[in-house]
């Protein structure tokens, strides 16, 4: 479990040639019990690693898409607490990828920070994702998270300045998360332009940490291009729209991840 | 006390901050630096200032209001006439103020959230005025009960985008402007309506509209020959009270803000962040006692059986660390108000320092109340007042008849109500 547990998720993929796929789904969506079963799926198909999307009532970082299943998944009754019992039940079934819970920051600050960071850890998972958190307020829950040898990642975009980039990679534990469009969450058609140079940019500066990228990956092609010139690849509204309201989400979920991975 | 602060980080004690995803930090970055660069500007201030004298029509005038002061037979009211600005509220100073600076900045897109409309109708104004491009994002509930103010915009030649997720309310409207600022940051100005957001909001917003307090004082002092006891203002975000405030922190006069207290602070359904203490909070839902009371709607709810009992904690929400209304679980809490302007989960986070310090004081007004107060302007002084505003005018008319006839109370008239005559109007028929 922990920080080790995610390097030798990269470290596999790497050993592999391929980038590390890390698919998102929303706990909740579009009811607990399926989510469970997709996100088992999702496992199965091949997921290297397995971000949890934690779902809030203001998702500004958010396209529709997982505003979307968000809102679904809160007015279905999704907690918290909840969220962490499903992550404890993908362990007991079996689900062995490193997990990653994205969440927004203040229901994180509702529950307690030592608190969350305790009780995720309990069930199982390996880190997490604050995408309203700058590092430059991160110190708090990056302490929290070193102390329980969990991840807290930072985060990189298109307009961040050689400066934050630095920041970001130092205060970043388990990878860097290269958001690569400057916009919200979405599937797109196109990579962005420059993302290379972008994604190169950040390698520079990441001290042997793994570069991901998110942000608008939808297609098995877009994986494979970045898994050119990065670590890992993150791809989640793409597989909410493909498999959220699909007849059978479990099935088409799995289909998704297995296309991407290839 | 507060006029150093915010501190370098935009923290006015452990409040503020900037909480924004990475693509938006370095925008701040610039804006923060813009902002130190302008307002040293000579050149940018004159500007400033001569449009709020030849434009928005400044300085606003201080009325006493005789009738009122002798209906209420204490205190002596004074009213700080922000309804007399162009476009009819304060919300003109922080408009013209941030789209001259977008205009300095080079950025020739616009964009803004709006609830009652009248911040939209103040941008849209500005960005006529300096030929920017204007978009505004309103949630599709507030464009249905503020009509005439979604016609201003376009009028004004502003495009209005209709937010259809979450509550379709002011906080949706925020973050789906914040989502379109994330995607065209590069060429877009995103003003903010009020004395929130990240860091610098809160600070540019405050120097906008502090203009307020600065006449308001010269004003008391010409007029009355001295400083007011009282200085009341309705709290929204908390643009116009911090505006009135900031000239008076230093003085010897009590300062109370006002929120929304919507059906009642024992029932959910208000939009109350600062006015009660956290546990007073619990322990008025956590009794079995069944409340039904009437609604607007004229139908009595079982409310006990509707509330998700929302609590006003410290947290972060749309970019800073404020008190929120919010539910156990850290989700945001829906709010209510009869008026739109201060229906929002969040506040200002200065106000919250302020009433830390003790230096604010912070109450609630019912929707019934504000109403009241509505209707009592308007016959004793003839002037109609935006339901905001009518929030601390209810204040006012609760204190004055306690205190002795040689004290003054200042009220911030932020806003006149010609936009809310149709809720007034739908109210007054139901209770005849």
């Amino acid at each position: 479990m922990g920080l080790t547990h995610i390097q030798d998720a990269f470290a596999r993929a790497h050993a592999e040639g391929r980038p590390a796929l890390m698919p998102y789904w929303t706990l909740g969506y579009p009811d607990a019990e399926t989510s469970l079963r997709v996100i088992e799926a999702i496992a199965r198909a091949g997921a290297d690693l397995i971000e949890l999307g934690v779902p809030f009532s203001d998702p500004l970082a958010d396209g529709p898409v997982i505003q979307h299943a968000s809102q679904v998944a809160l007015d279905r009754g999704i907690t918290i607490r909840k969220c962490v019992d499903l992550a404890r039940r993908l362990r007991e079934h079996g689900v062995s990828a490193p997990l990653l819970a994205m969440g927004y920051l203040n229901p994180l600050i509702a529950f307690g920070e030592p608190q969350y960071v305790a009780a995720w850890r309990d069930a199982g998972a390996d880190g997490f994702i604050v995408p309203d958190l700058p590092p430059e307020e991160s110190e708090t829950l990056g302490s929290l998270c070193a102390a329980q040898d969990m991840a807290l990642v930072q985060f990189t975009a298109p307009t961040s300045t050689e400066a934050r980039i630095a920041l970001a990679a130092a205060r970043a534990t388990g990878f860097i998360y290269v958001v690569a469009v400057t916009g919200v969450t979405g599937a797109r058609d196109h990579l962005a332009a420059g993302l290379r140079e972008y994604v190169e940019r950040v390698k520079a500066r990441a001290d042997g940490k793994p570069v991901v990228v998110g942000f608008g990956i939808s297609k098995p092609e877009h994986v494979r291009e970045v898994g050119r010139f990065a670590d890992g690849v993150i791809s989640a509204s793409a597989l909410i729209r493909a498999a959220g309201q699909a007849p059978d989400p479990v099935q088409a979920a799995y289909e998704f991840v297995k296309a991407l991975r290839g | 006390m507060t006029q150093q602060l915010p501190d370098p980080n935009g923290k006015f004690g452990p409040y503020g901050g900037r909480y924004v995803p990475e693509t938006l930090m370095p925008a701040l970055d610039d804006l923060i630096e813009a902002y130190e660069e302008f307002r040293e500007d000579p050149s940018f201030r004159a500007e400033f200032e001569h449009l709020l004298h030849t434009y928005v029509g400044r300085p606003t005038p201080l009325t006493y209001a005789r009738r009122l002061s002798e209906h209420l037979a204490g205190a002596q009211i004074y009213l700080k006439r922000e309804d007399l600005a162009h476009t009819g509220a304060h919300k003109i100073n922080n408009a013209l103020g941030q789209a001259l600076l977008a205009k300095r900045m080079g950025k020739q897109r616009v964009i803004a959230e709006t609830g009652a409309g009248q911040h939209g109708v103040a941008t849209a104004t500005a960005c006529a005025l300096l030929g920017l491009q204007c978009v505004v994002y309103m949630g599709a509930i507030d464009m249905a009960r503020q009509q005439p103010n979604v016609d201003r915009m376009r009028l004004l030649g502003a495009e209005v985008r209709s937010v259809d997720s979450g509550t379709k309310t002011l906080k949706d409207a925020v973050n789906e402007a914040i989502r379109d600022w994330v995607t065209n940051v590069r060429d877009t100005y995103y003003i903010i309506g009020s004395a929130l957001g990240p860091h610098p909001y809160p600070l540019i917003c405050r120097e906008f509209q502090s203009v307020i307090g600065r006449e308001a004082r010269e004003q008391m002092l010409t007029q009355a020959g001295r400083l007011p006891d009282e200085v009341i203002a309705c709290v929204g975000g908390g643009s116009n009270a911090i505006g009135i405030f900031h000239a008076f922190l230093h003085d010897p006069v009590r300062l109370v803000g006002v929120e929304a207290g919507g059906y009642g602070l024992n029932t959910g359904k208000h939009a109350a962040r600062l006015a009660i203490p956290d546990l007073g909070f619990a322990i008025a839902d956590s009794g079995n006692e069944q409340s039904n009371i009437e609604t607007p709607n004229g139908k009595a709810e079982n409310l006990n059986s509707t509330i998700h009992n929302p609590k006003s904690k410290v947290g972060v929400f749309q970019g800073m660390r404020t008190m929120v209304l919010q539910n156990d679980d850290g989700q945001i809490a829906e709010t209510h108000s009869v008026s739109a302007g201060l229906d929002y989960a969040g506040v200002g986070p200065e106000h919250v320092y302020l009433r830390d310090l003790n230096r604010v004081e912070y109450t609630a007004a019912t929707d019934d109340a504000a109403l009241a107060a509505f209707h009592t302007l308007c016959r004793l002084e003839g002037i109609i007042p935006a339901l905001e505003s009518s929030h601390a005018v209810a204040e006012a008319i609760r204190r004055a008849p306690a205190l002795p006839r040689n004290s003054i109370l200042l009220i911030n008239l932020s806003g006149r109500g010609d936009k809310d005559l149709n809720t007034v109007m739908k109210h007054a028929q139901r209770t005849g």
